[in-house]
């Protein structure tokens, strides 16, 4: 089917031409176009927006704003954004990661969108056209989301306290058989104070591990000491089966990998 | 009828300009249209990585980039590598070191490696390996691949001393 793209300077402007039904957002490509090469038929047109902000990280004030179009080449690049950078290295190869946008990576559905594990576990807001919101809340809805995302924000963790981990069975890259990211505060004792932890894989989306956070306060990270989070990480989880793995196979290995993360 | 929409690319150091189907990707247009058949239609998904080309100095993926969206930048494919009749470092290093078998990855791979050594002239293993990452072979295995942009860089770096 013939496609064209609409190129516009604004996203107001690119919101009215999704408005028509027939067009979908284009952002670096890995999405919309790969899903043009397979005959999608849902759209015929793709636009995108050429204002360069859009393509801006700025960081101030402990805090990284991410614009929708920054790529993840960009984040490995940005002297500041160093602590996430694994995350970041952690989609497709260096041709994927020179146009995958994080705007992009917050509606790549399941096994992709590692990155997006990350964002929560920072606990990322999402700025759209229609107003701000909270990542987890965002992927709730994101399957009937009509607006455009414009950023992330997050507070950037304090160094050390990032942890990500992506499980794949082809090294050095391949999709996702799971993914964790974790932002683990400790006090000078290595007593746990703050616990964030994120899943991909693990849902349809991106899922907090909820009782493992609340299992992991007051815990040290020894063994003994995060036994009872290994065992609550697989609380409510609801695994999906694909040519990567079964979600047998995803739910036995998750709290193996999850125990390395919090011992490394 | 599909709409035409022109297009004016620097490919491989040359100026070129043609009418392509609105919407087409940049592989469809460099094979159908400007006759470069050395990026390769392997997946069409952005995983294969055999039709990787470089846009502005830095590695695409053709098959995932519309045609329109390279209008007035410098496309270079594994085609505009060779200079008056001499290999380039790496295609050598793959002939020598029998890093091609069914050759159909091969330009995908040797655009992927450019790009590594463009930035990183002596890299370790593990960066090739990493710089290689998104290409799949089924053909050799990746060893002689490795060995092969290894090879080229010893080479680059002895032609610089």
């Amino acid at each position: 089917m013939p496609l064209s793209l609409r190129t516009v300077d604004t996203i107001p402007e690119a919101r009215a031409v999704l408005a028509t039904g027939q067009a979908r957002y284009l952002g670096g490509g890995t999405l919309a176009v790969r899903a043009a090469n397979e005959g999608d038929l849902s759209f015929d047109t793709l636009v995108r927006v050429a204002d360069p902000s859009l393509g801006t990280v700025n960081v101030t004030g402990g805090r990284a704003r991410l614009g929708a179009s920054v790529t993840m080449s960009a984040i490995l690049r940005h002297p500041e954004l160093g602590d996430i950078a694994p995350a970041a290295r952690a989609i497709g190869g260096p041709a994927v990661r020179t146009v995958a946008t994080v705007g992009g990576n917050l509606f790549a559905p399941t096994p992709y969108g590692d990155f997006v594990v990350a964002l929560l576990a920072l606990g990322a807001v999402v700025e759209t056209d229609g107003g701000t919101m909270a990542l987890d809340e965002f992927l709730l809805l994101r399957g009937r989301f009509d607006g455009i995302v414009a950023a992330v924000e997050f507070a950037l963790p304090a160094t050390g306290t990032f942890r990500f981990a992506k499980v794949s069975r082809v090294k050095p890259k391949g999709l996702s058989v799971l993914s964790i990211a974790a932002v683990i505060e400790t006090d000078a004792d290595g007593t746990v104070t703050a616990a964030r932890i994120a899943l991909g894989c693990m849902a349809d989306r991106p899922v907090r591990a909820e009782k493992a956070e609340a299992a992991l306060m007051g815990a040290k990270l020894t063994p003994d000491g995060v036994a009872a989070a290994v065992v609550a990480v697989s609380h409510g989880i609801r695994p999906a089966t694909d040519p990567i793995a079964s979600k047998w196979y995803r739910r036995e290995v998750l709290p193996v990998h999850f125990r390395r993360l919090l011992l490394g | 009828m599909t709409k035409k929409v022109p297009i004016q690319i620097t490919l491989n150091g040359e100026e070129r300009a043609e009418f392509v189907d609105s919407g087409a990707t940049l592989l469809r247009a460099l094979r159908d249209k400007f006759g470069d058949t050395s990026p390769k239609g392997g997946c069409h998904q952005g995983t294969c990585g055999a039709c990787s080309v470089m846009i502005d100095g830095e590695l695409h993926l053709s098959c995932l980039t519309l045609a329109e969206v390279c209008e007035g930048r410098a496309i270079e494919t594994t085609a505009g590598l060779a200079k008056d009749g001499v290999l380039h470092p790496l295609q050598q290093a793959f002939l020598e070191g029998f890093a091609a078998q069914c050759g159909f990855c091969t330009p995908g791979m040797i655009m992927a490696a450019k790009a590594l050594l463009d930035h990183t002239p002596s890299p370790t293993r593990d960066e090739v390996v990493e710089a290689l990452s998104g290409n799949i072979c089924r053909c050799t295995g990746y060893e002689p691949v490795i060995k092969a942009v290894l090879s080229a860089a010893r080479a680059n770096s002895q032609k610089v001393a």
